[in-house]
């Protein structure tokens, strides 16, 4: 359990996916102007990691890793150079699949999440810990608990970026900084903050 | 409808997709520890950028739009598993580094973005440019990152030193802070601040128009 835990709390903390692996950096600053937005972006972020990087979990260790079709006879194949084109397929059909869920079953959730769902396709943070799951070869219990984590994470960032950012448009930053410029600026301030974690232990 | 030269050259600096349209800065910061991962990163983006421009171009009248996205995110991928496998197979110590950032290219916002806001709608030769364009828009940015922040984080560029560092009995104190993640969002920003300077027209509005000073006597 311990090393579960472990693996949550450090890829929240200590490897958070926005700010020391720069990944969903796109919607990071373009979807950050309002805390309430923002809040609701991360939650989907969490929803989506949370199934994602546990099924692609399952589709490596099943049928692209080397030797794993040895349930199929085939135990000499390797198909683990599809994996890209396997697992931006299963993120696209399973975002597919949650909001036409969404839709039917539980409304108010959808009239949330909805606007954000297509977005979060092509948000790398996503496809980076499928990737990230496949290259430290997690088991399925710690690509659960390392999914929820990076989500949580993220959406911790991406909030508290949105509270810095309310606060600073009635700034006087000078104008070539202005927008963009002093939002890499905070995120830097921001990721520096973070560092600090990096020496807790667990 | 602009001459191939404009559609090359403008995203260089006129309309830098980093820069002014927020795209594709996700995957790319973590490489430009090295200049090295940088060449070999920037390769990898023109080479996806220009062919998934060129593919989506031909294709483009054959695409039924509904599904449009998905044949798109195909073409991306299958180009990105092979720039992987030929990293992987002609530069293995550099692709161990990158990690898993080559494969981030497929959401690279910079590639679906071309390809869903320009290819779909022009001819296959001025969409390869427009891809090439972007692709060096982006490299710039990065490739300036990269030169800041190796040669003062470890006094090394390619692999060559430049500044002999203390640990080999030189004289520099490498800063360590340019190794670390946040010193590449400060370079960005700054970097942003530099280009706004010498073209203002790029600057945004501002939210919110200060007043000026008043006396305290007009203001009561």
């Amino acid at each position: 359990m311990e090393h579960y835990l472990g693996i949550f709390f450090s890829v929240i903390f200590i490897e958070n996916m926005a700010l020391t692996f720069f990944l969903g950096m796109c919607t990071f600053i373009a979807i950050s102007k309002k805390i309430s937005t923002a809040f609701g972006l991360g939650v989907a972020v969490i929803v989506v990691l949370a199934i994602t990087v546990p099924v692609n979990n399952l589709i490596y260790q099943y049928f692209l890793r080397d030797g794993a079709l040895a349930w199929a006879g085939f135990p000499n194949v390797d198909l683990s150079f599809l994996g890209f084109l396997a697992y931006i397929g299963v993120i696209a059909a399973l975002v597919q699949i949650l909001e036409m869920f969404l839709d039917k079953h539980v409304p108010a959730l959808y009239s949330a999440l909805g606007v954000f769902l297509p977005l979060i396709t092509v948000n790398c943070a996503i496809l980076g810990a499928s990737l990230f799951m496949v290259e430290r070869d997690y088991t399925f219990t710690e690509s659960v608990a390392f999914g929820l984590g990076a989500g949580v994470g993220w959406a911790l960032a991406i909030t508290a970026l949105a509270g810095v950012r309310e606060k600073l448009k009635y700034s006087d930053v000078p104008e070539g900084l202005r927008g963009l410029g002093i939002t890499f600026i905070c995120v830097g301030l921001i990721s520096l903050g973070f560092m600090s974690f990096g020496g807790i232990d667990l | 409808m602009s001459s191939p030269k404009e559609v090359l050259f403008s995203p260089i600096f006129d309309n830098n997709p980093i820069a002014l349209q927020v795209l594709g800065i996700c995957s790319a910061l973590a490489v430009t520890v090295s200049m090295v991962n940088t060449l070999v990163m920037c390769a990898a983006v023109i080479f996806v950028c220009a062919f998934s421009n060129l593919f989506v171009s031909l294709l483009r009248h054959v695409m039924p739009s509904s599904i449009r996205i998905i044949i798109q995110m195909t073409i991306i991928a299958s180009l990105v598993i092979l720039v992987d496998q030929i990293i992987q197979a002609y530069a293995y110590e550099v692709s161990q580094r990158l990690s898993v950032f080559v494969g981030l290219i497929i959401t690279n916002c910079i590639v679906l973005g071309r390809a869903e806001g320009f290819a779909l709608q022009n001819g296959p030769y001025i969409s390869f440019l427009d891809g090439i364009g972007n692709g060096l828009g982006y490299s710039i940015l990065l490739l300036l990152v990269a030169l800041i922040r190796e040669p003062l984080g470890a006094g090394t560029l390619m692999g060559y030193t430049l500044f002999p560092s203390v640990n080999d009995g030189g004289w520099y104190i490498g800063n360590g802070l340019m190794l670390l993640a946040p010193s590449a969002f400060f370079i960005i920003g700054l970097a942003i601040w530099a280009l706004r300077a010498w073209k203002p027209a790029q600057v945004e509005p501002a939210e919110y128009e200060i007043a000026e000073n008043v006396q305290y006597k007009e203001a009561i």
